[in-house]
């Protein structure tokens, strides 16, 4: 959605038929309030509607990839963003007013996206920025947020948070971290896949948060890691990789981002054929990709971290169908209007999490309008919060909030692949994932 | 080099209309900062710091000829030498800013005497796969440079008394920003004007036209270029350690390939070879994505197309090609 | 994995990407070498071929090899014909001046990827392989399609020299290349040149493109790598001499393997990147220059 500065974004009617933003807009106002129709059946009555338009809307700075490396990403945060928007504001928006998205393209990068902050702050004056994915736009914008106190919500997954790099006025409470997500899965591992375990990451600071803290996991499980294999940044090839899988290996632990996932995977199975280890991979290498694409056959048996089940499952919740519904999403995980439109499933949800944590702290704090000190009183009412029980606003499952820390850690899902879906196995408690605290962001001034 | 090389400015019979243009330039920045709106004076602010880095670029570019595809070595060696030592060290600003100028100047020394014996579009591929051995270094380092994610510097301890309402001012508060900005490209500024109207200039469009000739006249020409060289990477790490103490931020995606091209495309788009095309160039390209981006989701659409008419209506780039048609006494 | 095979696999892999590359870089090495002009968006035409390529072969759903073969067809000539047209419409009325090509061609890299990103999106899609099947090693498998992708490369190497060296059309163009000036004295249309090297160019890099999506996938960001590549394999080659951008092909494809067997990744990137810069540096004018201009 386009940045739409006359507030009728969650009027407008829009065409889920059509879905994705990128099929449709070359002019402004297109992409607005995609794919929520389906949510429709959903709406309250129209009292309250109309009661949340009458007020001034409550502006979010949307800081959201649209284009560079993240856009595949970027388009389904727009878009599960919108379906919040609009099944908030449908029952009764944030203190009975409405929200009004402000989107920015940052471009997926970090200058860009502190100069996109600063725009939020200076120009459109929203009262919130969130929505932000790749760590390097996150630490590159954060500065700016903290200098401009504008409180901002990233949905990155990233330990930067958590880890104590960021500032008071930053916040992670819609996705658990990456820290959090490794060391829970380590356990399960190697009690069920093998102890002896050669790690595939890519060679930069996402890939060493896999790299330093699941080895550490995996050792205090009585495992061992048999090879550390970072792969280059630039890379577009990767058979030479599996090359220096050592023989004794029992488990591939994988993990790649970028365009050239799809190419890993395909590599690594013409490499070792039927002749494999046990593999586990995180499924950011497969996100908006589809698991029956040509090639990925040999995936069939292995396993993935999920953060929430692309696939649903036969147990699945009322939440999760009520959240699939109004963002547009089918039970395979792909768009309703394209099934051919995978989404990024296990990431996405956190736009949509965020988004009630945001509502849910402006109604505490009794926030009215954007000073220094509302914005004070909603960092606080954040960091005051301690639990999100499961339900429609938190569809992902329960979690827990760390105030101090300004991270929250959740359930997260082991699933296997058998015939080109995803079914869950194992799913880890809470407790699984979690680890000292590294910092308190509440000791710091506002 | 003498004092003398750079008397030329003072000669009676020069023209003075360059002197009174640039000085009407920097005096139009420092008023801007009065009325401007808050977005605006950021963006202001950003500008200045981008265009002095590409004033560096152009020096090189402009008036020496030579085309580096790998000028975000400097930039990045800039941004991490002053960056690194207030993260590790505690350094104070200004010597963190003299670090990176430092680390700018050391690095494009070692680059020069070993790519400057190239010319021409090797030149180029040598300076483009230096700079791709130095961002790929910063990911290699990951231990002390955090690599792509980057570190976040706090500088916000340093503050000054100025006599504000609101008490003392920060480094990374608005006005101070925005004057130490205007501070380092009036500096690249004088230093490039002073530079281009020199002996020494000349020789360097000497080269640029006809480096033969320059060498059989009896001069050093590789002396020459390799101190545009220096100076071009010190003026563009220069900028790199503004950016960083300013914005707080310093990560790996400053010294990629796009870092490199960015200065290419503004100093052609303002115009090469001359003084004020880089903040042109800059402001342009800056406000063009800008407004764009806020009025299409396909913004890089209409930077393309804008970019397609822009260098038929001005192939020299706009204030080249301004001065080639109306102001011939144009820097 | 022990030594011999590692190196075995690192050779069959600096083999296809050299292969790949050498097609790559010969389209910049037709433009550079005659026209004298830097064109950024060479990848993105690479690119294009590679996203037409998923547009065509998914037009017969469940024929991969009849839409392949569609693809390896139609994708040069739509990318050539839009080669074409820009070359028309915008470089020539800049009477090819090489600053503000280059920024015209930043401006068209800009304009084809935000409308390959609005019509075809941002996901990487992938296409399926006329050929499928899989060469067992004793030590590891590998993909059979790749070497189809070498013996492929390596007849549309042969072609384009044959095209260069042996035919009235390839004479003048290596004419138009020699003296711009004297050629167009000798009644050959310069401009009509320019435009059909221009187009042959992107076509090349189109086809690359296509032989190379079944081995990694269609992305409308896949453009930068190969630029940067076969910009550097021109220039180590020597301007305007075909078998120097063989041979650089195989220098730089070949290392990066090679190292990638000793070093760990990143390394070995860095330590490849700065071996061929040496190339340069010690040979400033590339390995096989024809005589300096």
């Amino acid at each position: 959605m386009t940045s739409d500065r006359k507030g009728n974004s969650s009027r407008s009617t829009s065409k889920a038929g059509r879905s994705l933003i990128t099929r449709r807009g070359l002019v402004k106002g297109l992409g607005a309030a995609a794919g929520a129709a389906a949510a429709s059946g959903l709406l309250p009555g129209p009292m309250r509607y109309i009661q949340a338009q009458a007020a001034e809307p409550i502006r979010l700075g949307f800081q959201v990839h649209r284009t560079g490396i993240g856009a595949a990403y970027g388009r389904w945060y727009e878009q599960t963003t919108n379906a919040a928007v609009k099944t908030i504001n449908a029952a009764g928006g944030i203190n009975g007013r409405p929200i009004e998205i402000v989107a920015e393209d940052d471009g997926t990068d970090p200058k860009r996206g502190a100069e996109v902050v600063e725009k939020f702050a200076t120009k459109h004056k929203v009262d919130a920025v969130f929505g932000t994915l790749f760590s390097h736009v996150v630490m590159g914008s954060a500065p700016t947020a903290g200098q401009l106190k504008m409180p901002y919500f990233v949905v990155s997954e990233g330990h930067h948070v958590a880890s104590g790099a960021l500032n008071r006025y930053t916040f992670q409470p819609g996705i658990t971290d990456v820290r959090s997500q490794v060391i829970s899965m380590a356990p399960w591992i190697a009690s069920n896949l093998g102890r002896k375990v050669a790690m595939i990451y890519p060679d930069y600071a996402f890939g060493y948060d896999h790299r330093d803290f699941f080895s550490a996991a995996i050792q205090g499980q009585g495992g061992a890691i048999t090879a550390l294999i970072p792969v280059a940044p630039t890379e577009t090839t990767y058979s030479k990789y599996f090359a220096q899988i050592p023989a004794e290996t029992e488990v591939l632990y994988h993990v790649m981002v970028g365009p050239g996932v799809l190419t890993f995977v395909k590599e690594m199975g013409d490499h070792f054929g039927s002749s494999r280890p046990q593999i586990f991979g995180f499924i950011d290498s497969l996100e908006a990709t589809d698991l029956a694409s040509p090639g990925l056959e040999f995936l069939d048996g292995t396993y993935f971290w999920e953060a929430f089940p692309r696939y649903a499952q036969k147990d699945q919740s009322e939440f999760d169908k009520h959240y699939r519904a109004a963002v547009g999403v089918d039970d395979n995980g792909a768009s309703t209007a394209d099934p051919k439109e995978v989404s990024t499933y296990s990431h996405m949800f956190g736009c949509w999490e965020t988004l009630y944590v945001i509502k849910a702290a402006m109604e505490k704090s009794g926030y009215q309008k954007s000073t220094f000190a509302q914005k004070g009183k909603l960092i606080e009412a954040v960091e005051a919060m301690t639990a999100f029980p499961e339900s429609d606003e938190h569809p992902q499952g329960d979690k827990t909030f760390n105030g101090k820390l300004h991270q929250c850690y959740g359930h997260q899902f082991i699933s296997k692949v058998e015939g080109g879906r995803l079914n869950v196995v194992h799913k880890t408690a809470i407790e699984d994932g979690l680890y000292e605290p590294e910092t308190d962001y509440t000791k710091k001034a506002l | 080099m003498s004092g003398q090389a750079f008397a030329v400015a003072a000669l009676p019979g020069a023209d003075r209309r360059p002197v009174w243009l640039h000085l009407a330039v920097l005096v139009l920045l420092f008023g801007l900062q009065f009325v401007l709106p808050a977005y605006d004076h950021g963006n202001v602010t950003r500008i200045m710091i981008l265009a002095s880095y590409a004033m560096g670029f152009n020096l090189l570019l402009g008036y020496t000829g030579l085309m580096s595809l790998g000028h975000a070595m400097f930039f990045a060696a800039g941004l991490y030498g002053a960056g690194l030592p207030v993260y590790y060290l505690g350094f104070d600003p200004f010597s963190a800013f003299a670090a990176g100028v430092a680390a700018g100047g050391f690095l494009s020394f070692g680059v020069g005497l070993i790519a400057l014996r190239t010319s021409g579009v090797s030149f180029m591929i040598v300076t483009l796969m230096f700079a791709q051995a130095c961002f790929l270094l910063t990911l290699y380092f990951n231990g002390i440079t955090q690599g792509d994610q980057g570190l976040v510097l706090d500088l916000s301890a340093w503050s000054w008394d100025v006599g504000s309402e609101d008490g003392p001012l920060s480094l990374i508060s608005p006005p101070i920003r925005y004057n130490l900005a205007l501070l380092l490209f009036a500096l690249c500024l004088l230093v490039s004007l002073l530079l281009v109207r020199s002996r020494i200039g000349r020789v360097l469009v000497a080269i640029r036209e006809n480096e033969a000739r320059v060498s059989m006249l009896g001069y050093h020409s590789f002396r020459y270029k390799l101190g545009s060289l220096m100076l071009s990477g010190t003026m563009s790490a220069a900028a790199g350690a503004t950016y960083a103490l300013l914005f707080s931020y310093v990560g790996s995606t400053f010294a990629g390939i796009q870092y490199s091209i960015l200065p290419l495309l503004w100093v052609l788009l303002g115009g090469q070879g001359t003084i004020l095309g880089p903040l042109l160039g800059t402001a342009l390209m800056f406000y063009l994505v800008d407004v764009s981006s806020e009025y299409s989701s396909s913004y890089m659409l209409i930077v393309g197309v804008a970019l397609v008419l822009l260098v038929l209506w001005f192939p020299k780039g706009i204030l080249g090609t301004v001065r080639q048609k109306w102001l011939p006494w144009l820097p | 994995m022990s030594l011999g095979p590692h190196l075995l696999l690192a050779f069959l892999e600096g083999t296809v990407s050299a292969f790949v590359l050498a097609l790559t870089a010969l389209g910049l090495s037709l433009v550079f070498g005659v026209m004298r002009i830097v064109n950024v968006a060479h990848g993105e035409f690479f690119m294009l071929g590679a996203v037409l390529a998923y547009g065509f072969s998914s037009l017969v759903p469940g024929l991969p090899a009849l839409g392949f073969l569609l693809a390896l067809i139609l994708s040069p000539l739509a990318v050539g014909a839009i080669a074409w047209s820009a070359d028309r419409l915008v470089l020539a009325r800049l009477n090819y001046n090489p600053e503000a090509t280059i920024v015209a061609t930043i401006g068209m890299l800009y304009i084809i990827e935000q409308l390959v990103l609005t019509i075809y999106g941002p996901d990487a899609h992938p296409v399926q392989p006329p050929i499928s099947f899989r060469i067992l090693f004793p030590w590891f498998g590998y993909s059979g399609y790749k070497l189809v992708v070498v013996a492929a490369s390596g007849m549309l190497l042969l072609t384009t020299w044959y095209l260069l060296m042996r035919t009235r059309i390839g004479l003048v163009m290596r004419a138009t290349q020699l003296d711009r000036e004297t050629a167009q004295n000798f009644g050959i249309p310069v401009a009509r040149v320019y435009s059909l090297i221009f187009a042959l160019g992107a076509a090349l890099a189109a086809v690359a493109g296509v032989l190379v999506v079944p081995i990694q996938q269609a992305h409308y960001l896949m453009g930068l790598d190969p630029l940067l590549l076969s910009f550097i394999t021109v220039i180590i080659g020597g301007l305007g001499s075909l078998r120097g951008t063989l041979i650089a092909a195989f220098v730089i494809g070949l290392s990066d393997g090679m190292f990638s067997v000793f070093f760990s990744g990143t390394l070995s990137k860095i330590i490849a990147t700065l071996l061929v810069a040496l190339v340069l540096v010690f040979r400033p004018s590339g390995l096989f220059a024809r005589s300096a201009r």
